[in-house]
């Protein structure tokens, strides 16, 4: 790297700082500003002149001062000790930061994103004499109680292995050598880097056709996504995305979480530091944090490291997918880093598109969800891995002609729209049954085992979007001219509508039973709603009154079904016996 | 030691470009030396070679060419701060405004500050009591929260920062209350209103204030809520007192944050306002929280008038996606007299949740807040159709609601700026006015709540 000369600074612009002399660097090649150690990137060259974007605080700094070129891409570290971790923009872990700096980010502080010091317990997979090329596993360590972590062979690197033991190693030793065609070896540690801004290379893209489950009602009945989909979540303020994003990273039944927050409020990112390790996952019963790993860049740190932190996030996350997992990123909120790319772009002086934001802005949102899918990994064994990305965006005045939602919406296939109105009904979560969509919702089949429930589901999910299709169109007629004067039918299905609203859609994320409902459930609480609804029309029929119908007690065990422990599941079967019985005593009036 | 420059090649807005400077650095201040001796202070904005952008604070007027000496003092703006501070009343860049002597500073601190390491903070979960109904029993108040006011021209947000100024405590023993109020480019009948009030109240003892009138230079607005906020780090962490800044108003601090963007001609964000204004927003907003292992807290109460009240305007749009809530209030509730005007409906507390109930406030907080909202909801429905139909359409149980809205305006909403009502209070307040209702209609509450608190006040109400 001799040939990487020392540059000098000539101009500084808040975070934009502009170097002479900077013979022999590449695009985005990382480097050090000022003797404050300032940690950079390059994002525009000209001749020997490089303009950098500077992740820490500018002040203080001016012309004449020194820029070192490190040679090398943003990169992060990847290996053991990635889970439970909570990283800023630019993988420096938080927690450490706090032990050696206190409270407050001071800046030019460089820590390593994994621990040198801990020792992990690696237990090799293959032989030694094993012919071995890139991403083939040849170990594993249980880093948490809920993640196997494999060990991977580095990209580049083929050969013979030799020197597998198994034993306490940490991250930094070599665990083995791979002896090249060309004779020389590559020694292969636990730990391996990539750069972020660089997809990770897998042997074939297949077709996302597995449902990741929620738990929660509205997306898994109606608005599914995929293992190995996207998905994206607009929204005005106050409409409840980052509670959304919040019950996706506690719920969805993945194997690694990695939450971003981009931009966001500080609290929040505490809201979540404090609540995952008191949450357990409902299938393992271990704590979540066990599969987490968190990424704050809230909203008052420098805005280069926020336009960085998605693109550590999504890194780590192909780390993951690449051992065969199935991986889900939140990434909040989207609009932050496309504001800190545009405050950037502005910086640069580049010509804007629309609202300020770079040409480029949908090109790069593009590739940001592009990571994601499902994954023939590469190497053996064979494996297949999923990434799904789910973005929340934060439109200005929650108006959706934003730049940066239609740029979203062009590739994303899942669309959860999040209306100020239904929050203001206290209506959570706030997601729009009758503008969001999925292309996804085919494999919703797929999640039962018994084609009779699969059929079932299917039905059912699309009955009751015709009855809230229906509602729509009705609930105008009904305010101008009042209830009473449409058919008896119609009376029905509106309220049959409410009911599904009301008892369905509504989920409250602080109820300890209703903040994930699994599958099963879910058709079998919609089953029942539907159930009253044909009963009810039954009755219609023979000539009862839909007040008195809409009356019967039972309504009130459909409305609190959503209550039903899991484990309970008798209660809920109990209720259809229960809407038999009521409406039969209906036919012994008429 | 300092050199002087004379070389200004020019003046366009509030700006000033030098030229020839040696070793000058981005984000430090100048002094500026005018041809009549008055010395006027600003920024460094950008620095390029040997050409350095300066801010004025003061403004550009009279500032001429050929005679200005610009010194350049190699350090970022600091605000020296001492104990002494509290009970005084400051410019808005931070000296001293009310005729007393200079602070003698303990510590100077960069006002831009730092930020707060995400792992470090501590979860906002204490109450603090306001003595307003409409915030402490609806929307609570959390230390280390921030939570806006959105206001409008001619609405009374001066009374109700003043209010919450005086009022405002910590529940709990040997806790220490400050307020530290910055003004930026407020009216001098609306600062002296605040600064009579809390001198007549005794509470200025407690206060600290950074004023920014409207005739005052608009760059200099952009220091002060870095300066106030500089001054409720020092006294919150440094000095473990419990801190609520009130900074208004926070819409002439984005205009200036305007003028300064157009002046060096960066491509506009919405209604021109620069396309960084929410990360400027975001270093302001983030500095209120909490700090594991510190006694203090800084809790904010930003207010910003919406142009013609509309809540999509950049200002309070980007303020809510910072905030944790926001307080609305409501210009018809202000024409009917209810003071303060909180519109209840559209108003919300993002933290309410962790800082109330057993221990905190009172076990049935939760629920009864659900309640009054539900049955204030409805009862606004039923005023709304009773303006179109006429009250008399309306079905008795409409009425019944309606007569619950007003009275729920009138009393609990509308209780004056000079009452101060605890918690508990605010509480029975509640229940009475929903004593009106029978306990099977009250289905947001727990019935053994009901049970508990109700009897009490049905006897009063029959």
């Amino acid at each position: 790297m001799s040939e990487l000369q020392a540059g000098k600074i000539v101009k500084v612009a808040g975070p934009l700082v502009v170097a002479e002399g900077m013979a022999g660097a590449k695009m985005y090649d990382v480097v050090r500003v000022s003797k404050h150690n300032l940690i950079g990137e390059i994002v525009e060259l000209h001749g020997d002149r490089a303009s950098i974007q500077v992740y820490e605080d500018t002040v203080g700094i001016g012309p004449g001062e020194i820029v070192i070129n490190t040679g090398a891409p943003l990169s992060v570290e990847l290996g053991p000790g990635l889970i439970e971790s909570i990283y800023d923009g630019i993988q420096r872990p938080l927690d450490e930061l706090y032990k050696s700096q206190g409270s407050f980010i001071e800046r030019g502080a460089t820590l390593p994103g994994l621990r040198r010091d801990k020792k992990w317990h690696f237990v090799p997979t293959v032989s030694n004499g094993t012919k071995v090329q890139q991403g083939d596993i040849v170990g594993q360590v249980q880093e948490t109680t809920l993640l196997l972590h494999k060990i991977m062979i580095p990209f580049g690197i083929e050969g013979i292995i030799n020197g597998l033991n198994e034993g306490d190693y940490t991250v930094d030793q070599v665990i083995a050598k791979v002896k090249k065609q060309d004779g020389s070896d590559a020694d292969i540690m636990l730990m391996q880097k990539w750069p972020v801004r660089q997809p990770r290379p897998s042997a074939k893209r297949l077709a996302p056709d597995k449902i990741l489950q929620t738990g929660q009602r509205v997306i898994d009945t109606f608005f599914p996504i995929a293992k190995g989909g996207t998905a994206c979540v607009p929204g005005p303020f106050g409409t409840g995305k980052t509670v959304v994003q919040h019950q996706l990273a506690k719920w969805v039944d993945a194997d690694v979480v990695v939450y971003v927050g981009c931009g966001e409020r500080g609290n929040e990112m505490t809201d979540v530091l404090t609540e995952f390790p008191e949450l357990k996952d409902p299938r393992s019963g271990e704590p979540l944090m066990m599969r987490s790993v968190l990424i704050a860049n809230t909203s008052d740190m420098p805005v280069a490291a926020r336009e960085a932190s998605v693109y550590t996030g999504i890194t780590l996350a192909e780390y993951f997918r690449d051992m065969g997992y199935t991986v889900a990123i939140m990434a909040d909120s989207t609009s932050r880093w496309a504001e800190a790319m545009r405050e950037i772009s502005t910086r640069l002086e580049e010509m804007p598109a629309e609202e300020g934001y770079p040409a480029y802005l949908g090109a790069r949102i593009a590739s940001f969800y592009e990571r994601s899918g499902r994954v023939e990994c590469a190497g053996s064994p064979q494996r297949q891995g999923a990434l799904s990305i789910i973005g929340a965006v934060s439109p200005p005045g929650g108006d959706l002609s934003d730049s940066v939602v239609q740029a979203t919406l062009h590739v994303v296939k899942v669309f959860w729209s999040l209306q100020a109105r239904l929050a203001q009904q206290r209506h959570f979560p706030a997601i729009d049954w009758l503008t969001s969509y999925s292309f996804y919702k085919q494999y919703l089949a797929g999640c039962f085992e018994n084609k009779h429930e699969a059929d079932e589901m299917m039905e059912l999910s699309k009955v009751s979007m015709g009855l809230l299709e229906k509602e729509s169109e009705l609930i105008e007629i009904v305010r101008l001219v009042g209830a009473e004067s449409i058919s008896a039918a119609d009376q029905m299905a509106l309220e049959t509508a409410k009911s599904i609203r009301e008892d369905y859609l509504h989920q409250n994320a602080y109820h300890k039973v209703d903040t994930h409902t699994s599958l099963d459930k879910q058709r079998n609480m919609l089953g029942t709603i539907l159930y009253f609804h044909e009963k009810g029309l039954e009755a219609i029929d023979k000539g009862a009154e839909p007040k008195d119908i809409f009356a019967l007690a039972v309504r009130e065990d459909i409305a609190r079904a959503k209550y039903i422990p899991e484990d309970e599941k008798e209660k809920l079967n109990a209720i259809r016996n229960t809407i038999d019985d009521q409406i039969g005593s209906l036919y012994a009036i008429v | 030691m300092l050199k002087e420059y004379q070389t200004v090649a020019s003046v366009y807005g509030p700006l000033m470009l030098v030229e020839g400077v040696e070793n000058a650095k981005y984000g430090h201040i100048v002094d500026i030396e005018m041809g009549n001796g008055e010395i006027r202070h600003g920024q460094i904005l950008q620095v390029e070679k040997d050409k350095v952008l300066v801010q004025i604070f003061e403004g550009t007027s009279g500032v001429d060419i050929d005679k200005s000496k610009v010194r350049f003092l190699g350090k970022p703006m600091e605000l020296g701060l001492s104990p002494e501070i509290l009970g005084r009343v400051f410019t808005g860049t931070g000296a001293p405004k009310d005729g007393g002597p200079a602070i003698v500073p303990d510590k100077k601190l960069n006002i831009n500050g730092n930020p707060i390491n995400p792992y470090s903070r501590d979860y906002p979960n204490q109450f603090i009591q306001t003595g307003i109904s409409t915030i402490d029993g609806l929307n609570p108040l959390v230390r280390g929260q921030k939570l806006p006011i959105f206001s409008g021209s001619g609405l009374p947000h001066d009374e109700i920062t003043a209010q919450l100024a005086r009022q405002a405590t910590v529940r709990g023993e040997g806790e220490h209350f400050a307020v530290v109020f910055a003004a930026m480019g407020i009216t001098f009948e609306a600062a002296q209103f605040f600064i009579d009030d809390l001198t007549n109240t005794g509470a200025i003892e407690r206060a600290v204030l950074f004023i920014n009138l409207a005739n005052d230079p608009a760059i200099e607005r952009i220091a002060t809520p870095r300066v106030a906020l500089t001054a409720a780090e020092y006294l919150a962490f440094d000095q473990g007192m419990q801190v609520l800044v009130i900074l208004n108003d926070m819409t002439n601090y984005c205009e200036a944050l305007r003028e300064i963007s157009a002046a060096r001609k960066e491509v506009p964000g919405r209604r021109g306002y620069p396309g960084y204004l929410y990360t400027d927003l975001a270093t302001v907003y983030e500095r209120a929280g909490r700090i594991k292992g510190n006694k203090g807290s800084i809790t904010m109460v930003p207010v910003l008038t919406m142009p013609e009240d509309d809540k999509t305007h950049p200002v309070p749009d980007l303020t809510g996606y910072i905030t944790e809530g926001q307080i609305i209030l409501g210009r018809s509730l202000h024409r009917k007299a209810v003071s303060p005007p909180v519109d209840v409906l559209p108003s919300l507390s993002r933290l309410k949740d962790k800082g109330i109930g057993k221990g905190k406030t009172r076990e049935d907080h939760a629920d009864l807040y659900n309640q009054l909202y539900a049955a204030y909801a409805r009862g606004k429905e039923a005023q709304e159709l009773a303006t179109i139909l006429g009250e008399a359409a309306l079905s008795e149980e409409d009425q019944k609601y309606m007569r619950f809205a007003n009275e729920f305006e009138g009393r609990y909403i509308s209780q004056g700026y000079y009452e101060n009502r605890t918690v508990e209070q605010t509480l029975d307040l509640g229940w009475e006015l929903l004593s009106m209702f029978d306990n099977a209609e009250l289905k947001r509450i727990d019935v053994k709540l009901i049970e508990k608190y109700m009897p009490k006040f049905r006897k009063t109400s029959i």
